[in-house]
């Protein structure tokens, strides 16, 4: 599903990537780890296509095509979905509105009809089951006045509406209590299926333990040091990174 | 030069009848006076410091020909606002068509008369209010609309009364006759407890060169409310000037509304005096403009009396090489303890050719006062454009709905849903017109 081979990316001329390698088949959870600074976000925004960081080397390939050459909204359109790590707010905007632009974006592309207010109304009810919220939620603007843990799970109320075929969860859980975080665990693991993969990127184990990932990777300094299973990551929380970033500077 | 030309022209009309009836000479007469000795105001005068009147002032407008043929009910359509049953009343090149205009189904204690007829019908009432609260002292462009008294609406409501639905005037100009002037004056007397909606708006049946100078003056006696919406979509070549003048007696609430989509000058002034205890008053207002547009607004709010309350949101749009003016002064009075006031202006700049001149004005000779005011300027978020690609949106469609959601506080604010509905409609209409041009 997603191929990434010796990618080099920066911003402002500082390369941040230095030759990421990782593939991701459709049915598997991958989880990237590192210290702050390792570069877990910048690959998260240049999976998502953001203009601010240049890729100097390498490709990435999502099913079979070019990611690099595709805009953000074709790699949306295609199935790529990023949660962010940071949503913005966007005031004046319902969030029932921009989930329903959102997804008749997705089914224009699709050759589909655009659904009406009234007819996905009945699709939302479901997809706010699946992040335990009620309707209330859909009248309120998109993140503004929301709290740190609302906007998370109204990304992943976004990703419940898209059902992508690949999501990048970029730290989904900073900010997150205990019971928020249950809950935007569950939701993920709702939409779990044979056909779609997730990358989750995050710097504490504490969300592996709620989505349980196959593999595990140790991003340090631009570079994945260490892959194993999901027993990486209990290491990890144990040892701290100083152990994967020794081993790395050993290798 | 063209100065002239007006002082010829009221001559001439004065001497052709046009002065009539006797007791409205003396004020005609003495509004081309003060505009002769005033002429168009220059950029020396601080109120017109950032827009240029210089196009208005060197054409020769003379009063607007007559259209020869009327337009027809479908030619309408697009300027109409809310269900049919709707009162409405209909004005093409400042000429009244009773033809277009329906003012049936209004309650008893409610008068909705053209000025002209209020005029021959109810002479002491008009004399009593017209030219009382828009003064022609340091205004031309009031002493020039007043020396050119001829029509318009006079909406007089009894009191305790309370108007349904809005009254629509609306003055459309058809500038094919040739370029012209055109004088809509209008007047609102709410008595004590009334209530009513009153739209004014303008607009073109077909784009030209022509001059709107209207003026309304508004007085609102104690505990009525007022809903005003002026909705201004003028020609793109048009100059537009309008100016609202109110006074408000204690507990009496007016909202007011303002839109700006035409003109290729346009400006509007929206003046307040809070002239009794427990006044309310909102001014909103949405400037949308692209092109080589220039909008200017200009407001005034005088507290003149305790214990008021005044709020003022104005936001703009600007596209391409347009260019807003915002100047929004608030006054309060040394009497005028306990007011409440607060002011903010917004801008979204589109290109970078496009220019803002916001000028919050604050002026507070009372000590016990709660006033605040604040204006910005800013782009559109490029993070925010982003945020909505990642979601499956174009660019084109991503900015259109930042746009429409910097602009829909002010929305919200319409009471009345057809009205908002309407506005809504404008909008997005101009937006995706300025995406595609």
């Amino acid at each position: 599903m997603l191929e990434i081979t010796n990618l080099h990316a920066g911003a402002e001329g500082v390369e941040i990537l230095k030759g990421i390698n990782l593939t991701v088949n459709a049915g598997e959870v991958h989880a990237i780890m590192g210290p702050n600074g390792s570069g877990k976000s910048t690959l998260a925004q240049v999976l998502a296509g953001r203009e601010d960081y240049q890729v100097t080397e390498g490709t990435v390939r999502y099913e079979g095509k070019d990611l690099l050459e595709m805009e953000p909204e074709e790699r949306a359109l295609a199935g790529l979905f990023m949660a962010f790590q940071y949503p913005v707010e966007i005031p004046g905007v319902t969030n029932a509105y921009f989930l329903r632009v959102a997804y008749n974006a997705l089914r224009k592309s699709r050759g589909l009809e655009e659904v009406d207010p009234l007819d996905f109304m009945d699709l939302i009810d479901e997809k706010l089951k699946t992040v335990e919220w009620s309707a209330d939620i859909l009248e309120r603007q998109v993140n503004a006045g929301m709290s740190g843990g609302e906007k998370k799970r109204n990304e992943i109320l976004q990703m419940a509406v898209l059902e992508p075929k690949l999501a990048v969860l970029d730290e989904t859980d900073s900010g997150l209590d205990i019971d928020a975080l249950k809950i935007v665990a569950q939701g993920v693991n709702n939409m779990r299926r044979p056909d779609n993969a997730l990358l989750v990127i995050t710097h504490y184990q504490r969300l592996l333990n709620y989505i349980v990932p196959d593999y595990v990777h140790v991003l340090v300094d631009g570079r994945i040091v260490k892959s194993g299973g999901k027993e990486l990551a209990l290491e990890l929380e144990a040892q701290g990174y100083e152990w994967v970033q020794e081993a790395g500077a050993a290798s | 030069m063209t100065l002239a030309s007006y002082l010829q022209d009221f001559e001439a009309s004065a001497a052709n009848g046009g002065g009539r009836p006797e007791w409205l000479m003396p004020i005609k007469r003495g509004a081309i006076d003060r505009f002769e000795a005033l002429g168009f105001p220059d950029r020396n005068n601080e109120d017109w410091k950032f827009t240029s009147v210089a196009p208005i002032a060197r054409t020769v407008f003379g009063r607007m020909a007559a259209v020869d043929t009327l337009p027809t009910a479908a030619d309408l359509e697009p300027y109409l606002i809310g269900p049919p049953e709707w009162p409405r009343v209909v004005f093409v090149n400042g000429h009244f068509v009773e033809a277009l205009s329906t003012v049936s189904g209004l309650p008893d204690g409610v008068a909705v008369r053209t000025l002209a007829d209020a005029i021959a019908e109810e002479p002491e009432f008009v004399a009593r209010h017209l030219s009382h609260t828009a003064s022609v002292e340091g205004n031309s462009f009031t002493a020039l609309n007043t020396a050119f008294i001829t029509d318009g609406v006079v909406l007089h409501v009894e009191p305790n009364t309370v108007v349904e639905h809005p009254i629509h005037v609306l003055y459309l100009t058809d500038a094919r006759v040739g370029e012209g002037a055109t004088y809509p004056r209008m007047l609102v007397v709410l008595e004590h407890h009334a209530q009513a909606s009153l739209i004014e708006s303008y607009a073109a049946l077909h784009d030209g060169v022509y001059f709107t100078n209207a003026v309304t003056e508004v007085s609102l006696q104690a505990g009525s409310r007022l809903d005003h919406y002026k909705i201004q979509r003028e020609s793109e070549q048009a100059y537009h000037v309008g100016t609202l003048e109110a006074t408000q007696e204690r507990d009496s609430h007016f909202q007011s509304l303002s839109f700006a989509f035409g003109g290729a000058v346009s400006r509007t002034n929206i003046y307040t005096v809070l002239d009794g205890e427990g006044g309310y008053v909102t001014l909103n207002g949405l400037y949308v403009v692209h092109g080589d547009q220039h909008v200017d607004h200009q407001t005034r709010i005088e507290h003149a009396q305790p214990n008021c309350t005044s709020h003022e949101v104005y936001k703009g749009i600007l596209d391409d090489q347009a260019h807003g003016v915002f100047n929004g002064k608030v006054y309060v009075h040394p009497i005028a303890q306990k007011t409440d006031g607060k002011q903010t202006n917004q801008n979204l700049l589109m290109s970078p050719r496009a220019k803002i001149d916001t000028k919050p004005q604050l002026e507070i000779y009372a000590d016990d006062v709660r006033c605040t005011h604040g204006a910005t300027v800013g782009q559109l978020d490029d993070q925010a454009v982003f945020y909505c690609r990642s979601r499956g949106l174009s660019p084109a469609e991503a900015k259109t709905l930042l746009t429409y959601a910097f602009a829909a506080d002010v929305l919200e604010q319409i009471p009345s849903r057809p009205v908002a509905q309407y506005l809504e409609r404008l909008v997005m209409e101009r937006f995706l017109g300025s995406r595609e041009g």
